[in-house]
């Protein structure tokens, strides 16, 4: 259960979710006989170039051919094995069409697993920063999105989408991540996770920006604000339950990923409460911008996901509250 | 299920009618898939006749004789997959179903009606057999390669075959699936594409040209078989050929006539669907079809 203090950010581990994720696919490999890996020369962006290196037998390479990648993933799934498609997510939007039809129209086991997401990407640049795949997942019937916020957590979400039987989207992440869980951390699909408690308001937040809500709360905490903080990592099915709970005990809340905030995390929150206990909402996101070159923190600065936009929004939303 | 010799399985079938040979066997089934597909799209008043008679007789050849398929087997690991690439020509892929008893004959005729598992586009979990649902143009064939893979993967010797349109051929996922197999030389898989020069607006080379055809497969190195695709003899010829082939998947380039068997559908771009048949002209289509009059009644109103 979640503590007061907030669970020490224990800096930058030099693993970036990508890392963590390729590593944890080769270790679970003999436990998953059945599990393949399909790539589309990408392999040493998207961390699977360890499992490449594990098991080139269950490595199958489409070259640049993402459609072609992702139908087939469904043929690969109708005859009995786990495959796991991986891509940058920007490269998974081209093949929304062909996740929906045969993957997950289908209820194939299948697992796609996207790192570069968002700003995140950074010098890459705009064209590059997907910041559209968690509404476009989200919005095909049956599947499930994740989107882990620190290594130990996509390790452990790895697993949990192989024990998962049906379709799952699957964010990683391109940059070195912060540590903000022990290993003594749990994942479970579906659950968010209260990592800081506050009664003030609440920060709902995936990804990088778990790193940045805890931050905020922090900051808040100086100012008198107690700021909860969850990780959501599971952003379909959303955890109503736990976001109504937040809505009556905190009032307002705050949604951050790093995303555009239409149709991601924010509008899953706000679906979810707006047919519950509907209140105050802040969203921190993309503003429907697309992004630009530069480093992950300096573009958060420029484009206002950072703990100080994170902590502002906090305070708006607690002064919409009605009183 | 116990793994049996191919090729007598594949004989066993074809024992169970008496005194009559395998083509002509073939050639009446083929003939009741498109009467069939011809009813069924009349009760559904939409769907795409041309494309589905078009490639009856190859579908027939696949299920009635190439095809280490059974409807009493459905779930064998080891049997042989379809694919329906082209998914709206799916009023021949369940009369083929309910020719070889994976459906009943008359379920089917229930085509795109709500409740019916008989959608207008096949769709796995309706109807398991059709092992994966399509009706977006390019894509089934993905899957198929999907399942070319993982069969080989998993050492198993069961054939994939796929059928797509030729308009199809104009999807750039085809092409990505084209360079894949011959890569990962898919000699287990076997496409067949149902060229039949039209698409839904207009003949083929009027939306985009596709010739050189065979030529374009040839170079992406795939064996390549071009044939009558209402010659039955020669299709089975060929399927038998497409199975000796080594290190490299087959491309069957079927020519055919898009609404075969109905005069006044052959060669008509607007027959492409979706189209209401009125009762006139779909009991027309069932004459020139060869039906007689009590199997037209009871097509079209036994229902
Ligand atoms: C991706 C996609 N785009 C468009 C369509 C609409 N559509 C359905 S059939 C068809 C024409 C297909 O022509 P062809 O592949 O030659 O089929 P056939 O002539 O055998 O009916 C089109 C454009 C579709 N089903 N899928
Ligand atoms: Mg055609």
């Amino acid at each position: 259960m979640a503590n007061e203090a907030a669970p020490a950010l224990i800096g930058t581990s030099g693993d970036s979710l990508r890392e963590a994720f390729g590593k944890a696919l080769s270790a679970l490999a003999d436990e998953f006989p059945k599990l393949v890996v399909l790539d589309a020369d990408i392999a040493g962006g998207t961390g699977v170039h360890h499992f490449r290196k594990s098991h080139p037998k269950r490595f199958l390479q489409f070259g640049i051919a993402e459609q072609n990648m992702m139908a087939a993933a469904g043929g690969l799934a109708a005859v009995g094995l786990i495959p796991v498609v991986t891509t940058f997510a920007v490269f998974c939007l081209r093949a929304v069409e062909q996740a929906r039809l045969s993957l997950a129209y289908t209820r194939r086991n299948a697992k796609i697993v996207a790192s570069h997401p968002g700003l995140d990407v950074g010098p890459d640049g705009g064209s590059a920063q997907a910041l559209e795949d968690i509404a476009a997942f989200r919005a095909i019937p049956g599947m499930t999105v994740i989107s882990p916020a620190d290594p130990v957590e996509t390790a452990l979400a790895t697993r949990a989408i192989l024990e998962f039987e049906g379709p799952v989207y699957m964010r990683t992440g391109r940059s070195p991540s912060r540590r903000l869980f022990g290993e003594d951390h749990t994942f479970k699909i579906g659950k968010g996770q209260i990592v800081r408690d506050g009664s003030d308001v609440t920060i709902v937040a995936c990804g990088v920006e778990v790193a940045r809500a805890l931050e905020a709360a922090q900051k808040l905490a100086g100012e008198g604000i107690r700021a909860r903080v969850v990780n959501m990592a599971t952003i379909k099915p959303i955890d109503t339950e736990l976001l109504t709970r937040c809505a009556e005990e905190t009032g307002a809340l705050v949604t951050a990923e790093d995303h555009n905030i239409h149709g991601g995390l924010g509008g899953a929150v706000a679906e979810a409460l707006a047919a519950t206990v509907p209140c105050p909402i802040e969203f921190i996101g993309m503003k429907d911008v697309f992004g630009a070159s530069g480093e992950p923190e300096e573009l958060a600065t420029v484009y206002g996901l950072t703990a100080p936009h994170i902590a502002s929004a906090a305070k708006r939303a607690i002064a919409r509250k009605r009183k | 299920m116990a793994a049996q010799p191919a090729n007598l399985q594949k004989a066993d079938r074809h024992l169970t009618v008496e005194g009559r040979d395998l083509e002509t066997d073939l050639a009446r089934a083929a003939a009741f898939v498109r009467k069939h597909s011809i009813a069924s799209i009349y009760h559904a008043g939409s769907g795409h006749p041309g494309g589905a008679l078009s490639c009856a007789d190859v579908l027939t050849c696949l299920f009635g004789a190439e095809l280490n398929l059974w409807a009493t087997d459905r779930e064998d690991p080891n049997r042989d997959r379809f694919v329906l690439s082209k998914g709206h020509a799916a009023p021949a892929l369940y009369a083929v179903g309910a020719q070889y008893g994976f459906c009943g004959k008359k379920d089917s005729l229930r085509l795109r009606k709500l409740g019916s598992p008989f959608q207008g586009h096949p769709h796995v979990l309706d109807l398991p057999w059709v092992e994966t649902s399509t009706g977006s143009l390019g894509q089934g064939v993905s899957v198929a390669i999907g399942m070319a893979m993982g069969l080989k993967l998993q050492n198993k010797s069961a054939r994939v075959y796929a059928m797509l349109g030729d308009g199809e051929l104009q999807e750039g996922e085809v092409w990505e699936a084209a360079m894949c197999g011959a890569h990962h030389k898919l000699d287990n898989l076997c496409a067949i594409i149902d060229y039949n020069k039209l698409q839904s607006d207009d003949r083929n080379d009027n939306i985009m040209r596709l010739e050189p055809l065979a030529a374009k497969f040839r170079a992406f190195d795939w064996a390549v078989a071009e044939i009558d695709g209402h010659d039955i003899a020669e299709i089975l010829k060929t399927f038998r050929r497409a199975s000796a082939t080594h290190g490299r998947p087959s491309m069957i380039i079927a020519h055919t006539i898009k609404g075969k068997g109905v005069p006044t559908m052959e060669n008509v771009p607007q027959w492409h669907g979706s189209v209401k048949l009125t009762r006139e002209q779909a009991e027309e289509a069932l004459i020139s079809l060869g039906a007689e009059h009590s199997e037209i009644r009871e097509l079209l109103d036994g229902q």
